[in-house]
C-alpha cells in the first residue's frame, strides 16, 4: 500500500478555489493565517467569496488583503474593528457581514466537523445576536440554538506537517486552525516545515492527518 | 486629571479585586493595565482568548515571537507553567465558568447590570469578539472605565441605549471616581476615588445610587 501523496505546489493547490466558494481561514489578527495561500488567492483574484474567519486582520495583513482586493461578498466573523476597509464595505452595502460571538463561531465550526446539528449557548441571549434565532430552555436556563458552519475549503497554517498531514501548530497561532480543518470539504495546509512520516510523535499530534487533503510548503 | 493618571487609578483599584489563584481575562485598554498592579504575593493566571493560559509581560525588544500575541495582536510572552490550546478550548474555559473574573471596558453600564461595549449603530461596529462569551461565562464581571465619556456625559445610566453585550451581567463597576457594586436592589456606591466627593460622583452618574453606610476612599 502506498501513502496518498498530499504534497502539492501552491499554484496547483490554489487553482482548486473558484468564484463563489465558502472558505474558512485560520488565524487571529493574522497570527496563524497562511499568508502565502492568501497572497496566491489575491493573485488568482477569485471573487464573490464567503469568508468564515475570526477577524479580518489588517489592511496589509492576512484576510485583510482579500477584503482590500474586494474578493468577498459575505463575511462571517467575530471582529472587524482592526480593518477599517471591512467596515467601509459593510456600511456601503458592498459586502454582507454576519457578526458572531467568538466562542459561538468556534463552536459552530466544531459542530459541523463533529457531525452535530447545532449547539445551545447562553452567549447572546438578550442581545441583537438573539434575533431570528430559536430560544430553547433547558433545566430553566435559556440558550440560543446556533447552527453549524461548513465550508468548501479551509486554509490552514501549521508549524509542522508530516506527509500524512498530521499537524503541529505554534503557540497562539493554533486558534481556529484545527477546528476549521474538520469542517471543510477540502483542507489545504501551509506548513513551515514538512517532515517524513514517523518524525512526529503520535502523542504530540494536534490535528490528525485524516483531516488534511493538501500540504503546501512555505512560499 | 490627566488621562494617564485616571487610567492608573482605575487599574490599581481593579488589581485589588483579584485573588490569589484566580484565572482572569483582561480586556483591551484600561483592563490590560491591571496586570501591572497585581501584588507580588497574589498569583493570578491570565487567560488570553486567542488560546493560552499564563499570559506574561511584553517581550524585550528583538525577542518578539511572531506566533505569540495577546487578543489585541500585541506581542507578549507566556509564563512557565502556561498552556496553549485552540479556540474551542479557549471558549470552553470562558463560557464554562472556569474564569474567575473578567475585566472589561464599557461604553455604557446601567443599574440592571446591563453592559454595552461592542457597537454604536451607524458609527462604530467593531464586532463583539469574545466579549459576549466573557460576560456570559466569567464568574465575576468587572467593568473598568472612565466615569464619564469624553464630553463629560455619564456612562453609568438608568438604562443602556446602545446594543447590549450582555444582560444583567455586570458585578462591579470601577472608575477613577467610584467603586460601585451591582446588587439586586440597584447600584451600591461603596467607595469613591481620590480627590472626589460623594456629591460629585452622584452628579456625574445618571443611574440612581444607593449610598453605602460607610463609603471609603480608595
Amino acid at each position: 500500500m502506498t501513502t496518498m501523496n498530499k504534497l502539492m505546489s501552491i499554484d496547483e493547490a490554489m487553482a482548486k478555489i473558484t468564484d463563489g466558494m465558502t472558505i474558512m481561514i485560520g488565524g487571529f489578527l493574522g497570527v496563524g493565517t497562511p499568508e502565502g495561500l492568501i497572497n496566491k488567492l489575491v493573485e488568482h483574484d477569485v471573487k464573490n467569496l464567503t469568508i468564515i474567519a475570526n477577524d479580518t486582520a489588517f489592511v496589509d495583513k492576512g484576510i485583510g488583503k482579500l477584503v482590500v482586493n474586494k474578493q468577498l461578498s459575505k463575511l462571517i466573523t467575530s471582529h472587524i474593528g482592526t480593518n477599517p476597509e471591512t467596515g467601509r464595505q459593510m456600511n456601503e452595502g458592498e459586502i454582507e457581514v454576519e457578526l458572531v460571538p467568538q466562542g459561538t463561531l468556534a463552536e459552530r465550526i466544531r459542530a459541523a466537523g463533529a457531525g452535530l446539528g447545532g449547539i445551545l449557548t447562553p452567549t447572546g441571549v438578550g442581545t441583537l445576536v438573539q434575533n431570528n434565532k430559536e430560544l430553547i430552555k433547558v433545566e430553566n436556563n435559556e440558550y440560543l440554538l446556533e447552527l453549524p458552519l461548513r465550508a468548501d475549503v479551509a486554509l490552514i497554517k501549521a508549524k509542522k506537517a508530516d506527509l500524512k498531514g498530521n499537524l503541529l501548530f505554534a503557540q497562539s497561532a493554533r486558534n481556529f486552525n484545527p477546528l476549521m480543518a474538520t469542517a471543510a470539504n477540502l483542507v489545504i495546509v501551509q506548513a513551515e516545515e514538512i517532515v517524513d512520516i514517523g518524525e512526529i510523535d503520535p502523542d504530540y499530534v494536534m490535528l490528525p492527518g485524516i483531516f488534511v487533503d493538501i500540504i503546501v510548503g512555505e512560499a | 486629571m490627566d488621562s494617564k493618571l485616571i487610567k492608573e487609578i482605575i487599574a490599581k483599584r481593579v488589581a485589588k479585586e483579584l485573588n490569589d489563584g484566580d484565572v482572569v481575562n483582561l480586556g483591551i485598554g484600561i483592563p490590560t493595565l491591571v496586570a501591572n498592579y497585581i501584588p507580588e504575593e497574589v498569583e493570578v493566571t491570565l487567560q488570553s482568548e486567542n488560546g493560552f493560559l499564563g499570559l506574561g509581560p511584553a517581550p524585550l525588544p528583538g525577542e518578539e515571537n511572531q506566533n505569540l500575541t495577546n487578543a489585541g495582536g500585541k506581542y507578549v510572552t507566556i509564563n512557565n507553567g502556561g498552556a496553549f490550546f485552540d479556540s474551542a478550548m479557549s471558549f470552553a474555559i470562558i463560557r464554562g465558568g472556569h474564569v474567575d473574573a473578567t475585566v472589561l471596558g464599557a461604553l455604557q453600564v446601567d443599574q440592571q447590570g446591563n453592559l454595552a461595549n461592542w457597537m454604536i449603530p451607524g458609527k462604530l461596529v467593531p464586532g463583539m469578539g469574545g466579549a459576549m462569551d466573557l460576560v456570559t461565562g466569567a464568574k465575576r464581571v468587572i467593568v473598568a472605565m472612565e466615569h464619564t465619556d469624553k464630553n463629560g456625559m455619564p456612562k453609568i445610566l438608568k438604562n443602556c441605549n446602545l446594543p447590549l453585550t450582555g444582560k444583567n451581567v455586570v458585578d462591579l463597576i470601577i472608575t477613577e471616581k467610584a467603586l460601585i457594586e451591582v446588587t439586586t436592589e440597584g447600584l451600591l456606591l461603596r467607595e469613591i476615588g481620590p480627590g472626589t466627593s460623594v456629591d460629585e460622583v452622584v452628579k456625574s452618574t445618571e443611574a440612581s445610587l444607593i449610598l453605602d453606610d460607610n463609603i471609603k476612599v480608595f
